[in-house]
């Protein structure tokens, strides 16, 4: 048992997978001698060799085209996007082929292929290194798409992500990387994909979030406990597809009540889908419509207004608040 | 500081070995023995007549668009023959004839084409990919199944097909600089049929070979005559042999003449002159080879009717499946079916019950139409 921030989580789930199935290889833009931009791959390359720790050429669709070409064959390539923001190079490859060769090949091949990516804002980066932009994953038939919000859970995932059949998009809050420590056991732990978890239990509203945005929700649940003597309960999603509809549904059957928060834009994002599957499943037990607290439908608006654009505190109250008094 | 020249001036060399009315060069005689001369024979046939017969299929809207391949057959099989069973090939959505040759079954091909995705399946130990359609896209597939080969230590090497449009696309480049830098064992082999869809290769790009490009990569480039299915053949042998050896990539350019259209969906009189497609028609592969074999006497009697009776059997087997049963869409999405998809599963069989069939899916089999709006 150690102390570890999310980096080093990461960093020990690649580790205990490539010591425990040679077919773990890991591909990307310096991730060998360099260890990777955040660190995450640190040490691999010593301890594994330049032929399972691939600092490859600086080209996003061949790292994607010929990790589905290895996966093809029976390895399990971990690629990692230096940014998110920078995988819409291939995002075709993603689209196309990950999430389609068992489809496309009536099972006879599938993708086991893990794509890493950081995301997020709140860090004073350049355009294109800010961005929340899972939902173009989560809407592909074919992927799953894991986020985690903290260092224990995030190598649990990972290590679940290696160890799936299908292919996961596996986006880690760049926010979040250096932020917490938390107690992290040695010994291999999964998590099943697919799980959100209850994270707080309450009765009056429930407030959903996932990666970046689960510490936020938490923070307003505490304020409205401590000022409101409101009682939200918390859902982490963990896996935004497949959605984990059951455990939504079966909270907002208790409190009546939702708020989504999301760092993504609002208009077509994970919000919609949640608030959707919501209605489908606790319609008669709504108290109140559900309320989405997102980033605004605009581009990434460069850091030095990036606190107006992320959801932030007062605005996770303000929705909480509007809601509990509807 | 003096300018100073930093390589040597670097050459692009040109096989050819049988010209268009088979005439040897018997300097360059490959010495393929003659049951694999036929063999060779009967593929490109196999191709060509099959081409033929699609075509009618899909007129009569008993199956739907496809890239036809009549000119390229030397291209294919010449390349595809070099090729052992372990081997990998990756196609991209022209290589019938090479997919023949690697063992996919007619009827399968034919089902591909109505709509079905069960004839992109391969069978469990058949090293070959399914066809891909956005182009050049497979090419940094073959990259990554030459460096798992060569992670595990096994002695397999892949193949991969483009055509001459494909060379303009960024995953073309990247896959070849890829192979380059890892050194794996994969052949690219570029069909340079002249014309992606209505564009011209004058107006695909300024070089004056497609092979030259492997040269920027650092790997070795040859352009072949791809009519010739000795010189294809020959070239691709080298290539293959060098890969196996553990000396890395190449690229072959097979410079050879789409004779037919784009896909059925196609009119390429609207961009090509007759005559050009009439002086090609001169060089076709097929005919040279023919009037070759008929030289050394190789040519077996009734092959013809024996390749149609192979085809009319497949078309029957073809079209004595069944119509394709909706449900099955759910099967291979994921390992396991997630509850969302078990929910929508449902509906969908309960939609069916209540006497609601998706259109299509209650007529005879093979109840896909002709799709003309499709350009790729």
């Amino acid at each position: 048992m150690a102390k570890l921030n999310m980096v080093k989580a990461l960093n020990l789930a690649l580790l205990q997978e490539m010591e425990r199935d040679e077919d773990v290889l890991v591909i990307g833009e310096d991730v060998g001698v360099d260890g990777g931009v955040f660190r995450v791959t640190e040490d691999l390359h010593r301890k594994f060799g330049s032929k399972r720790v691939i600092d490859s050429p600086l080209a996003e669709a061949a790292i994607i085209g010929t990790g589905v070409g290895m996966a093809l064959y029976g390895l399990k390539p971990v690629c990692e996007i230096q940014f998110s923001g920078f995988a819409f190079q291939c995002f075709h490859q993603i689209e196309n082929h990950v999430a389609r060769y068992r489809m496309r090949s009536q099972g006879r091949f599938h993708v086991p292929m893990v794509i890493r990516m950081p995301y997020g804002g709140g860090v004073r980066a350049l355009e294109h290194h800010s961005e929340s932009e899972e939902q173009f994953y989560a809407h592909i038939p074919g992927l799953k798409m894991v986020i985690p919000s903290a260092p224990r859970n995030a190598r649990a995932l990972l290590i679940s992500a290696i160890r799936d059949p299908d292919p996961v998009v596996f986006f880690e809050h760049k926010g979040l990387y250096h932020a917490a420590k938390e107690e992290v056991p040695d010994e291999i732990e999964t998590l099943p994909i697919g799980r959100a978890q209850v994270v707080r239990e309450g009765r009056d509203l429930t407030l959903i979030a996932y990666g970046g945005m689960v510490r936020l929700a938490r923070e307003a649940a505490d304020t409205l406990a401590e000022e409101d003597g409101a009682e939200c309960e918390v859902i982490d999603l963990l896996t935004i597809s497949p959605l984990d509809r059951e455990t939504l549904i079966a909270s907002v059957q208790k409190t009546g009540r939702a708020v989504i928060v999301h760092e993504a834009p609002r208009s077509f994002g994970p919000g919609a889908e949640i608030a959707t599957s919501i209605m489908d499943g606790a319609f008669l037990s709504l108290e109140a419509p559900i309320v989405r607290v997102t980033s605004w439908d605009v581009p990434f608006p460069g850091f030095a207004r990036e606190k107006g654009n992320v959801p932030d505190l007062a605005r996770v109250l303000g929705a909480a608040r509007d809601t509990l008094a509807f | 500081m003096p300018r100073t020249v930093l390589e040597p001036k670097f050459q692009v060399e040109h096989l050819s070995i049988l010209d268009s009315d088979g005439n040897l060069d018997s300097s360059l005689d490959p010495h393929i023995p003659a049951a694999e001369l036929k063999r060779l024979y009967r593929g490109m046939l196999l191709g060509r007549r099959l081409d033929e017969r699609m075509i009618r299929l899909q007129r009569q809207g008993r199956i739907g668009t496809f890239a036809p391949i009549k000119g390229q057959e030397a291209s294919q099989v010449g390349a595809a023959a070099t090729l052992r069973k372990h081997d990998w090939m990756v196609p991209s959505f022209r290589e019938t004839a090479a997919m023949l040759w690697r063992g996919w079954p007619i009827e399968k091909l034919l089902l591909l084409f109505a709509g079905y995705l069960e004839g992109g399946q391969p069978d469990e130990h058949q090293h070959d990919l399914p066809i891909t359609i956005p182009v050049a896209t497979q090419m940094p597939h073959a990259v990554g199944l030459a460096y798992a080969a060569q992670y595990r230590g096994d002695d397999a090497i892949v193949m991969a097909f483009c055509g001459d449009g494909a060379t303009s696309e960024g995953d073309f480049h990247e896959a070849v600089n890829f192979a380059g830098v890892w050194h794996v064992p994969v052949v690219f082999v570029v069909q340079n049929n002249q014309w992606a869809i209505s564009v011209p290769l004058k107006k695909q790009t300024h070089s004056r070979t497609i092979a030259q490009k492997a040269l920027a990569y650092g790997i070795p480039g040859l352009q072949v005559d791809g009519n010739d299915v000795l010189a294809v053949h020959a070239a691709c042998t080298e290539a293959a042999d060098r890969a196996r050896a553990g000396d890395g990539p190449t690229l072959i350019e097979c410079v050879t003449y789409r004779l037919g259209v784009h896909t059925t969906a196609d009119d390429p009189t609207k961009y090509r002159a007759a005559e050009e497609v009439a002086a090609w028609e001169k060089k076709d592969p097929l005919t040279r080879f023919t009037a070759y074999l008929k030289k050394k006497r190789l040519l077996d009697e009734g092959i013809e009717d024996e390749v149609d009776k192979e085809i009319a059997a497949a078309i029957h087997r073809f079209e004595a499946l069944g119509a394709a049963q909706p449900l099955t869409m759910f099967d291979h999405v994921y390992a396991e079916l997630p509850p969302h998809l078990a929910a929508q599963r449902e509906q969908l069989e309960a939609s069916l019950q209540n006497g609601h069939a998706p259109e299509g899916d209650d007529t005879p089999s093979p109840p896909m139409r002709g799709q003309r709006t499709t350009r790729r």
